[in-house]
Order: C-alpha cells, then structure tokens, then sequence
C-alpha cells in the first residue's frame, strides 16, 4: 500500500457495501427503538452520504447550532468509533417519546440520561448488525454524551478521520412515529487500518 | 460594516484592517490568530491536528499545526505583516468527549494546544492571550483593527481578549 485510503476513490460496489451496512444498522436500530418505545416505530430508507467535514455541520444546521451526540469507541477486530448524531429538537422528541410526556424546554440531566441511553441502545443495535454481518468481534465502550456546536462535536470524529481522509461517510436515518419524526445521524468512523478489514470481512477489495 | 471572512476547518485567511475574521464551532481543533499591530493584518488558521510528520494523509497542509503555522505567517508577510511584530491569540483544544480509555485520539485537543504554543515559541511570537482546553466548543472573532479576539460559546458565556 503505497497510498493512503481515499474515500473519495472508493469503488462503487464498496460504496454500495457500505451503504447496505447502514441501512441494515440502521433498521436494526428502529426496531430497538420501537422495542423501547413501545410504539411503531417507521423508518425512511437512509441516505448514505460521502461529504468533505466541513460539510456536514450544515447538514445539520451549521457549525454553531445546538446538537446531542453520543460517542461510542469500538474495540474488538474492527476499531473506530461511532457517532450518533441528533438535532435538539429530535432530541427533545425522543425523550418525550421515551418518558411518555415528559416537557422539557432544555435538556436537563434526565434527558441527559435518557438520550446517553437511547444512543446506547440504538448504536448497539447498529454495531451488532455490523458484527453479524461482517463475522467481525465488535464491543463498544460506554458513552459519552456532549451537547453542543455542531461544529465542535463534529471536530472529533474529523480529527480522527482526518488522518485518513478528507472526507467521511455519514448515515442520514429518519424514524417516524405518527406525526413526530426523529432525524438521527450515524457517523461510522473506523480506524486507518480497520478500513481493510472491514472491506475484507465482506469479501470486497478497493482494487481500481 | 467592516466584511466578516469565514475560515473553516483545516483551513486559513488573512484580512487587512478593518476586516474581520471568524471561525464557528472550534471543538479539538485550534484557532489560532496573528496580528501585526503597525500594518493591521490579521490571519486565522484553523488546524486539526498537531504534526504532518507522522501521518500519511499529510497533502492538505493547512491541517496540521505545524505546517499550517509556516504557512500562515507566510500569507501574512505576503500581505505587508512583518514577522517580528506579530503576536498572537490562541483558542480551542477542547476535550468534548470524556472517555477514560487512555485513547490518544480523545486527547487530541490537549496535544493540538501544547503543538501550537511549542511552534510559536520557536517563532519567537508572543502569545497574549489564550482560552484553550475545557470541554464546550467555541466561535471565536478576531478584529484585525486592534487584534481584540472575542469568543463566544454555549452555556459559558462571551469573552474578549
């Protein structure tokens, strides 16, 4: 390997592999959700983006508005980390949903929980369904939850991608429960070297 | 109204007096500002990551607080700064996330900080002022007329420096 991996290059079929990832993660994470809620829960099918960093904060509002993320690291034969990613009125949405009722005007330590759990809940679901489908171990750490700029939250997962790549790969999920609807964002991140066996784990190479 | 350049991730601008340069949602990252008080010219770099020399993916040079520092006082000599005259404001180096693994990449703002002082050091350029660390993220301002640096965040108030 004499150059290093560049998402943007990245072949169709591994971007189609990647994009089914998300989209049986994220299913996976819906049902969880609905289990949780207790309530049918619908799912928009996810649109998989490839996006330069400085980008998606603006996919989410811009740089400086209000966001909730849970932040997960995976160990295991695949390392990285994942992020889930929710504007503050989604947030306050699924909250509600989960505490049945439960006004908030800002997010208060309880909501603190619930959302750090709900990120728990969904992300695993998520990194499960990776794990069965890849055949790779995969256990992610306890969350850690950080509710602010977009811009400074995004700045984690694009240091860490940014030694690989100018450039991420992001999981728009919409779920749905009657009129309320929940915009989440999962940011898979794998470490440099994890990015091959991941490919590999599916039986593709990113040979051009 | 003086113009407002926006600079973004991994990325830099210079402005001449009275321009006025900002950088929205600083996290790990840092913002770091240069200000030549006799000519007025400001710069702002936005770096990611503290060094180009251990990393492959090193072709965008505006990254890396090393190279991105070089180029940065570069620019501004271009455009009538002198570089013995220059001082400089420092912010960002969050640590948004708390984790306990000893995972370096979740201290990344704190090592960011120390890259940034240590290459301005060897430059020889002051650092007047500096709000760095923490775990909130950061917009910060800086005004080329009188290099005052202000910044701003959610739920810890506005600052001037």
């Amino acid at each position: 390997m004499d150059s290093y991996l560049d998402i943007d290059k990245l072949n169709s079929l591994v971007l189609d592999v990647l994009k089914e990832i998300g989209n049986i993660g994220a299913g996976n994470a819906a049902t969880a959700l609905a289990k949780m809620l207790n309530k049918k829960i619908d799912m928009n099918v996810p649109k998989v983006k490839v996006l330069d960093f400085a980008d998606v904060p603006e996919l989410i509002g811009g740089a400086e508005s209000l966001v909730c993320s849970v932040l997960f690291t995976i160990e295991g034969d695949l390392k990285g980390s994942i992020m889930f990613l929710l504007d503050i009125n989604s947030s306050k949405t699924l909250v509600r949903l989960l505490m049945d009722g439960y006004e908030l005007n800002n997010i208060d330590d309880f909501a603190k929980s619930a959302l750090n759990e709900i990120g728990n809940i969904l992300s695993g679901a998520y990194v499960s369904s990776l794990s069965s489908l890849t055949g790779l171990n995969m256990k992610i750490s306890v969350p850690s939850l950080a509710i602010d700029m977009a811009g400074a939250i995004l700045s984690v997962p694009a240091i860490q991608f940014g030694q690989v790549s100018d450039k991420i790969l992001i999981i728009e999920t919409e779920f749905l429960e009657g009129s309320d609807n929940v915009s989440g964002y999962f940011l898979l991140v794998p470490d440099y070297d994890s990015y091959d066996v991941l490919l590999k784990s599916l039986g593709v190479f990113n040979h051009e | 109204m003086s113009s407002v350049v926006k600079v973004g991730m991994a990325d830099l601008k210079t402005v001449q007096s009275p321009g006025i340069l900002t950088t929205l949602g600083l996290g790990s990252c840092v913002g770091i500002c240069l200000h030549d008080p006799i000519s007025k010219v400001a710069g702002m770099a936005h770096i990611m990551l503290p060094s180009s020399k251990s990393i492959k993916n090193n072709k965008n040079i505006f990254k890396f607080a090393d190279t991105g520092i070089d180029k940065l006082i570069d620019e501004m000599v271009k455009n009538g700064a002198k570089k013995r005259r220059m001082i400089s404001k420092i912010a960002g180096g969050a640590q948004m996330f708390s984790f306990s693994t000893k995972n370096d990449i979740m201290k990344i703002g704190e090592r960011n900080v120390i890259a940034v002082k240590k290459i301005l050091k060897e430059y020889g350029i002051p650092i007047k002022a500096e709000d760095t660390g923490g775990g909130h993220g950061r917009t910060i301002e800086f005004h080329s007329i009188n290099g005052k640096l202000i910044v701003k965040t959610i739920g810890h108030g506005i600052k001037e420096f």
